[in-house]
């Protein structure tokens, strides 16, 4: 692969990886205290952090377990979330192209919300992979370690700490939605309409609906974006071109 | 609840996760290339996003709830607004969440 003239977009990218991995191990240790909290044990919290690994499913079944929700449900709203995994899946198959059976099986394992975001925020096909692998490789070495620091420390903290983790994980959920409000993403003002109508249905829903659901039936806010004929969007290699 | 139960819904839960994520994959390009679905595709993850956001900041269980946790969400507005590194936008929501904390009892 060829890097001329690409070092300082190569370094930027590491860094944002490296700096993401660093950032989601905080969230990390917040899911092991969540998860001691639920009554799960060491092993099946370290379990879900390395099977699972994607946050968002995994504090939806803890926390319909903490709840005292069933197994079912609390399975069903972690698949629910799981879903968006789909979709990011979808969206990454022309960055990172996997192929033959065995990329696409370790490929899979690492699509969450902050690879896609890393892949789709790179200048092209090379740093999107780039972005996916070193932003994979962080992440899940910190979201691990973390959790078996939360899950084992998780009776330490005070009330200041996890008054300081439940304000961290709204705040790096808004890290990632923030770049597809601004200027300069494509359609940035119907993202806004979408992200605008997106928290109002999940608000509005939630006395209503059982916990996770009305995440997913968040997504009507999409039909608010209006102009369903536009054109699709350049490709990172006819932008490079 | 025992556990094994739990240890099902552990296993279970992530297979089926994993299921998930492999099928987005595993999607014929000539699918991905269609128009609606590069649309849905485009814009689903801002509509899930916010939604995180939203329940994440303002709701405990079925209630919708203001605590320190807006705090933190409108000091991570406001670095995000000015361009800080991500690592900072959360530690500085923590302090502020736990500032709210400590402020009010």
């Amino acid at each position: 692969m060829s890097t001329r003239g690409r070092d300082p977009a190569r370094s930027a990218t590491l860094r944002d990886a490296i700096g993401l991995g660093l950032a989601v191990g905080l969230y990390g240790a917040a899911f092991g205290a969540a998860a001691d909290a639920a009554g799960l044990d060491l092993w099946q919290t370290v379990t879900l952090s390395a099977l699972m690994f994607t946050g968002a499913s995994q504090f939806a079944l803890v926390g319909v377990l903490g709840a005292g929700g069933s197994a079912l449900a609390a399975v069903g709203s972690a698949l629910l979330l799981g879903t968006r995994n789909t979709v990011y899946g979808v969206r990454l198959v022309p960055l990172l192209r996997p192929h033959g059976v065995l990329p696409r099986l370790g490929t899979a394992h690492w699509v969450i919300d902050e690879t896609t975001a890393l892949a789709i925020a790179a200048p092209d096909r090379g740093l999107a992979r780039l972005a996916f692998l070193a932003g994979g490789a962080s992440i899940f070495l910190t979201w691990n370690l973390m959790t078996v620091v939360g899950a084992l420390g998780a009776a330490a903290l005070s009330g200041p700490a996890l008054a300081a983790l439940d304000a961290v994980v709204p705040a790096a959920f808004l890290a990632l939605l923030w770049p597809r409000l601004r200027k300069g993403f494509p359609e940035a003002e119907a993202q806004r309409r979408v992200a605008a109508g997106g928290a109002v249905v999940a608000l509005a829903l939630t006395p209503f609906v059982p916990a996770g659901v009305q995440v997913i039936a968040a997504v009507v806010a999409v039909a608010l974006a209006g102009r369903p004929g536009r054109a699709p969007r350049p490709t990172a290699e006819e932008e490079m071109a | 609840m025992s556990g094994t139960t739990l240890w099902i819904a552990v296993i279970a839960g992530s297979v089926g996760c994993y299921l998930l994520k492999l099928a987005g994959l595993s999607v014929p390009a000539s699918w991905v290339e269609q128009r609606w679905v590069a649309r849905v595709v485009d814009f689903v993850p801002a509509a899930l996003l916010a939604a995180l956001v939203a329940v994440q900041a303002f709701t405990s269980g079925q209630e919708l709830v203001v605590d320190g946790r807006l705090a933190g969400l409108a000091v991570a507005a406001v670095a995000l607004a000015l361009r800080a590194p991500f690592i900072v936008v959360l530690v500085l929501a923590g302090a502020a969440g736990a500032l709210v904390h400590v402020v009010t009892g």
